[in-house]
């Protein structure tokens, strides 16, 4: 496809992505195409550090901060969510730098780069359980009903505005991607999830670059927290943190496809059609079935499809296109510690 | 009550705290040992672990309160069932990934983790159960030991010195330590190594179904249990270097007392995140692990 070819079809597409909820106005459809919009954003920001072979398990933990921060700060300060937002992303910024700088500083890699990022989501969730005089714990904990101003309190009860906002999110999220993905930072973390040394070597400063991948990662992650709390007016510690959350999000980064910008939102897509549609299969009787079948689904598409659905699809499209860079050819290439 | 009594009391709780944070020290570091074995030899990390250990403790309790069984007949039977499921774990999930990079494995074990919490939900309830078996407390002086801590220990301590006789005494533990060293070359030496991983893989789940015989004594079973531990197993296991037995032991021990002594000043979670923070602190002082030497 020409460059000019595939902006009329971005154009085409995004047109009729707007239009959609004007034209068609079924609620439910609507909420699944939001909750879909929101995640897609939340696996796009951590497949922007996930595609360099940063393979975080910890995003439950700063999309729990974001969505929890700004609910505690609308209902305890009464503080607003446009302040609130930027207040919950900094500080999951901020636990960002804390645990990756070191991790990065020192050369903490793969399967130990995992089990760090995985201990801190298990550590935010403990943190929201163990708060619970403030965020109710596991019961969950809801942003109180905003009295005036529904702008100012980011409230709204119309799904078409929340529609549009979450599309807005979501192609903000695909703009960064693009622009991580044509920035000169790109090649640096490319030479770095090659070979660290190499890297390190040829002049790239391997700690800064991956901490800033890390910082933006975080942030956008924190981001769609807050959105989904903003949105669902609900949250619990079990929906937005931990290590369920955490691995729910490379999953779905993986299903997409981690190398294409629209992988993690055709992962979204995917999980969420199927986890919905084993939700209602099942019905409310039969509580943890749906979440049977999805793991055992899980389990058999990592040993039989590794390199993702669109990935393996584009792959087939297109195999005479390039030669695949060496990150590439592997799903991510995690470095061996130590060795 | 005059200062002095009240330093008095302090020092009792603190030093009941210490024992405490020693004895439960015995239970991760059984953990951590498990991990770290089946780390250390297949190169694999079981995400999943401590939801081994969360069903080991549905089979005690079902074995126990619902048939009736003897609590000492139920545990061995636990043991051997864990431990079955360790080697189910490696042979369905594990051996077809065995050449995909790192990251598929650790989803796989994570896919694992949903279904055996699912799997919990559904066949369990979300109910919290326990055993019901009140073991005495054991009075020293002013202080109170729980008797349960007391029998953890020592059987963690007994599982650890059975590991550790069949790695150095028996052929097949040989056969698992020279694996460790050098992957490629042990299978030109006759060793098959498709046996010796799933060896390895039911000692880790036996591991974990020897713990889970332990905790169910002194916490209730739920389907999300497993993530009230296996974070600290995780922490414990890097901060002693993966594949690191004693660097695990020691690194075990080290957390049960933050935990325990960050118990005694406010609730557990709290002690977690102490945890975590002295984590994050050593991580700038002993980035390659505890025991590691320095480069």
């Amino acid at each position: 496809m020409t460059g000019q070819g595939r902006l009329a079809a971005w154009g085409i597409g995004l047109a009729a992505l707007v239009a959609l909820p004007f034209v068609y106005r079924d609620p439910y459809h609507l909420h699944i195409l939001v909750l879909i919009l929101i995640w897609s954003f939340a696996y796009t920001s951590w497949s922007m550090m996930g595609r360099f072979g940063l393979v975080s398990l910890g995003h439950g933990g700063f999309m729990g901060i974001g969505a929890y921060v700004t609910a505690l700060l609308w209902n305890h300060l009464g503080l607003s969510p446009w302040i609130g937002i930027p207040v919950s992303m900094v500080a999951a910024g901020i636990l960002a730098l804390i645990v990756g700088y070191p991790c990065f500083r020192f050369r903490i890699t793969g399967h130990y780069f995992v089990l760090v990022t995985l201990a801190l989501s298990g550590i935010v969730l403990q943190v929201i359980t163990a708060t619970r005089d403030y965020t109710g714990g596991s019961l969950g904990y809801t942003p109180n009903r905003a009295s005036g101003n529904k702008l100012l309190a980011l409230q709204f009860d119309d799904k078409t505005t929340w529609y549009l906002i979450a599309l807005g999110i979501w192609l903000f999220g695909i703009v960064v991607w693009h622009w991580v993905d044509r920035s000169m930072a790109r090649y640096a973390l490319e030479a770095i999830s090659e070979d660290e040394d190499a890297a390190a070597a040829a002049g790239v400063d391997v700690t800064a670059e991956k901490l800033k991948i890390t910082l933006l990662s975080a942030l956008m992650t924190a981001l769609a927290g807050a959105i989904y709390c903003q949105y669902q007016m609900f949250i619990t510690p079990d929906t937005v943190s931990g290590i369920a959350v955490s691995l729910q999000m490379v999953f779905a980064a993986i299903v997409g496809g981690l190398f294409v910008s629209l992988g993690p939102t055709f992962g979204a897509v995917i999980t969420i059609l199927l986890a919905e549609t084993l939700r209602i299969g099942f019905g409310t009787r039969a509580v943890g079935w749906d979440n049977l079948v999805y793991g055992v689904l899980l389990v058999l598409f990592i040993i039989f499809l590794p390199k993702g659905i669109l990935g393996s699809l584009l792959d087939r499209l297109k195999p005479q296109r390039k030669v695949p860079r060496a990150h590439e050819q592997e799903a991510v290439q995690v470095a061996r510690p130590g060795t | 009550m005059g200062m002095q009594a009240f330093l008095d009391i302090f020092d009792i709780y603190l030093l009941e705290a210490v024992i405490n944070g020693i004895l439960l020290g015995g239970v991760l570091a059984l953990l951590a040992l498990g991990l770290n074995l089946i780390f250390g030899v297949i190169d694999v990390t079981w995400i999943c672990y401590a939801e081994l250990v969360m069903i080991g403790m549905y089979a005690m309790y079902f074995l126990v309160q619902y048939y009736g069984i003897s609590y000492f007949i139920a545990a061995p039977l636990t043991i051997l069932l864990v431990a079955l499921l360790g080697a189910a774990l490696h042979y369905l999930v594990i051996a077809p990934l065995l050449t995909a990079p790192p990251i598929n494995q650790l989803l796989a074990t994570g896919g694992v983790l949903f279904v055996l919490q699912s799997f919990a939900t559904v066949a369990f309830g979300i109910d919290f159960r326990n055993l019901g078996i009140r073991l005495p407390v054991l009075a020293f002086g002013d202080m109170n030991f729980s008797y349960a801590r007391l029998l953890s220990f020592l059987a963690a301590l007994v599982g650890m010195v059975a590991v550790y006789l069949f790695m150095t005494r028996t052929f097949t533990g040989t056969a698992i330590r020279a694996i460790s060293q050098d992957r490629q070359i042990m299978a030109l030496m006759g060793v098959d190594t498709k046996r010796i991983y799933l060896i390895t893989s039911a000692i880790g789940g036996g591991l974990a179904g020897l713990a889970a015989c332990l905790l169910v004594l002194q916490y209730d079973v739920h389907p999300f249990v497993g993530l009230s531990f296996g974070p600290i197993t995780f922490l414990i296991c890097v901060l002693g270097g993966l594949g690191n037995f004693i660097g695990g032991f020691v690194a075990a021990f080290v957390f049960a007392e933050i935990i325990s002594l960050g118990g005694l000043f406010s609730d557990l979670e709290w002690g977690y995140v102490l945890a975590f923070a002295f984590f994050i602190v050593m991580m700038f002082i002993r980035p390659a692990g505890l025991l590691a030497r320095r480069r």
